[in-house]
């Protein structure tokens, strides 16, 4: 896929991402993996030991796949929209846009930075989960395979957010008032046998939900969802989502006058 | 796989448009048979043709400018705020989309050949553009990874750029504690580590203080001795009549001027110097030439205005013959900035 010298190039941004998430820690690994650990202990094991059985299984092995999944979701889409909108509002773009690497390698080297935050925190949220619970992974290449291409899409998402972001207010809109809300409605925290019907068909215009019991299938064994159908809607949305970027990347949204 | 530049400028152990280590320029260069064709015939490093630019908002930047710069040219790139300089900086760039017109670099047009022509840029942009966060050495090594260098050749080159620039001691720092001045040379440091053939300065020393900005001078003049083609914006005139060999004036997206700083700067109708007298200046001094005049300024200072033709040792020698003694002399302004001025004011009707 690359020749030696764009290897070299997506090394470097690659490094960079994970460099700049490293450095400031606890800003980009702590937190999230305290309010992970906060659900463990409030949903997971205070009201779950009241709430009994969700789908079959203990409360808190219900959550657990979903909250794994809330935390790579959000720190895949929030390290690239804040990394490349602050090379924007820097205008340390630059120093990449006037080099001689292609568009797809600049998009991938962001992308694979955004899931290194996404899958570094959701590790972290992982081993947490595992001191909770006696969790055992049913389907562990369906579990990985699920988890890299949320990763992924979430990343390209924020890419496009932040090729549009004009200000830091442009970059906090999304994740409060799309990705927080679908992310919640997405069946972290329920399952969609207990909606009414309407809301039942509701759920299921939301790709989270099957983001979120894909990734459950493949921890506990049981979904609510076509699992074929899900990986489908991934793909598609990754290939949506990749042309998009590289589209825009070429027409200089954002970062060419 | 890299592969390598033999002398003739053939490439050994790579494909085409893959990188490969020229051992007689001691460069990184990508390999493709138009380039190394270029190599050998090219004379000129940027040919524009009829370049415009049109921001959204309706202001018109360029409008069809047309501008040759021969390789190994030290080349002024002059006018006033607003006249399209960066824009057009932008365009070579390919940090602004141009309107219309064509740029080509080395022979190689910067749309179609996009990746081959930016390898042969370094780009030093009027302000700030590198994270504040990061070290000064993480700064120049990035830069060279963008260009593919392999990491050995990257943290050698980021050495001696580092060292020519006198940055070395604070490579471990973060650029936000930089001074302005070492901001200015770090930019200069990064956009030369992948050894451009072409390096464009964009205003590189406003805002820094004149011991510095004569050893950047000292250190430019160095690197276009060696070869590399340099292009350069300032608002110091001084600094484009002591480093440019050719110059073009640009004002309100149009080329004014385009010409040798030594013809331009023959094209000086008059001079004007200050005469600094070993005691009193005397009252309405004739001088009896016919192209100068002088007048007193105050109680020891002459100023003298000789029309271009007349040479300096006959108004001398009239000062001479009246016994009068000149301790300094020294021009009243730039030469270049008489020039500048006047060919704004004919521009600007």
């Amino acid at each position: 896929m690359f020749s030696n010298h764009k290897f070299i190039a997506f090394e470097t941004i690659v490094v960079r991402e994970i460099r700049r998430f490293t450095r400031i820690w606890l800003q980009t690994i702590v937190p999230p993996a305290i309010t992970i650990g906060l659900y463990f202990v409030i949903f997971g094991n205070l009201v779950g030991r009241r709430i009994g059985e969700m789908g079959g299984y203990q409360y808190m092995d219900f959550i657990i796949p979903g909250l794994i999944m809330m935390a790579v979701i959000q720190n895949s889409y929030s390290n690239v929209v804040s990394s490349f909108f602050s090379h924007k509002f820097q205008k340390s773009i630059e120093e990449v846009l006037v080099s001689p690497v292609p568009n797809y390698v600049i998009l991938s080297g962001f992308i694979v930075g955004g899931m290194a935050r996404g899958l570094a925190v959701g590790a972290i949220v992982t081993v947490m989960a595992i001191i909770f619970s006696d969790m055992e992974i049913q389907y562990p290449l369906i579990t990985i395979s699920v988890v890299l291409m949320t990763s992924i899409v979430f990343s390209l998402a924020g890419f496009i957010n932040a090729l549009f972001a004009n200000s830091f207010d442009d970059i906090s809109i999304i994740p409060t008032f799309v990705l927080t809300p679908l992310i919640y409605l997405g069946g972290v925290f329920y399952s969609s046998q207990l909606l009414p019907q309407f809301w039942q068909v509701v759920s299921k215009m939301n790709p989270i939900f099957y983001m979120v019991n894909t990734f459950r299938y493949g921890i506990l064994g049981t979904s609510d969802v076509d699992i074929t159908w899900a990986f489908m809607m991934l793909g598609v949305f990754i290939v949506i989502l990749y042309s998009s970027c590289i589209f825009l990347l070429r027409k200089g949204t954002g970062l060419r006058s | 796989m890299p592969g390598f530049f033999m002398p003739g400028e053939s490439l050994v152990g790579a494909a085409d448009n893959e990188i490969g280590y020229c051992f007689s320029t001691k460069q990184w260069r990508y390999s493709c048979c138009s380039f190394t064709t270029a190599v050998q015939t090219m004379t000129v490093a940027i040919s524009i043709k009829d370049l415009s630019k049109t921001y959204a908002n309706g202001f018109q930047a360029l409008k069809g400018i047309s501008l040759e710069v021969e390789q190994g040219d030290f080349f002024a790139l002059l006018g006033p705020n607003g006249a399209g300089k960066s824009t057009t900086i932008g365009i070579i760039s390919t940090l602004v989309n141009k309107t219309a017109g064509s740029v080509e670099v080395f022979g190689r047009n910067v749309d179609t050949h996009v990746y081959e022509t930016k390898l042969d840029l370094g780009v030093v942009p009027q302000e700030v553009n590198f994270s504040q966060f990061e070290k000064v050495r993480d700064i120049v090594m990035t830069q060279a990874g963008y260009y593919g260098l392999p990491r050995k050749l990257a943290a050698e080159r980021c050495e001696k750029y580092l060292k020519k620039l006198g940055l070395w001691e604070k490579r471990d720092e973060r650029s936000r504690s930089l001074s302005g001045g070492m901001k200015r040379r770090l930019m200069i440091a990064r956009a030369l580590v992948h050894e451009p053939r072409l390096l464009i300065l964009d205003e590189p020393t406003a805002g820094v203080d004149i011991e510095l900005r004569r050893s950047m001078w000292e250190f430019l003049t160095d690197i276009n001795k060696n070869g590399t083609t340099i292009i350069l914006t300032t608002h110091y005139l001084e600094e484009a009549e002591q480093l440019c060999r050719n110059i073009a004036i640009i004002d309100e997206g149009k080329i004014i001027e385009n010409t040798n700083m030594r013809e331009l700067l023959a094209q000086l109708d008059t001079q004007v110097y200050i005469l600094d007298t070993d005691g009193d200046a005397p009252d309405n001094f004739d001088l009896n030439l016919e192209n100068a005049s002088s007048e007193k300024t105050d109680e020891h200072c002459l100023e003298v205005t000789v029309s271009s033709g007349t040479h300096i040792n006959d108004v001398f020698a009239c000062f001479d013959k009246a016994g009068i003694k000149i301790k300094s002399m020294r021009s009243k302004s730039n030469r270049l900035e008489q020039l500048f001025m006047s060919r704004l004011k004919e521009s600007q009707g």
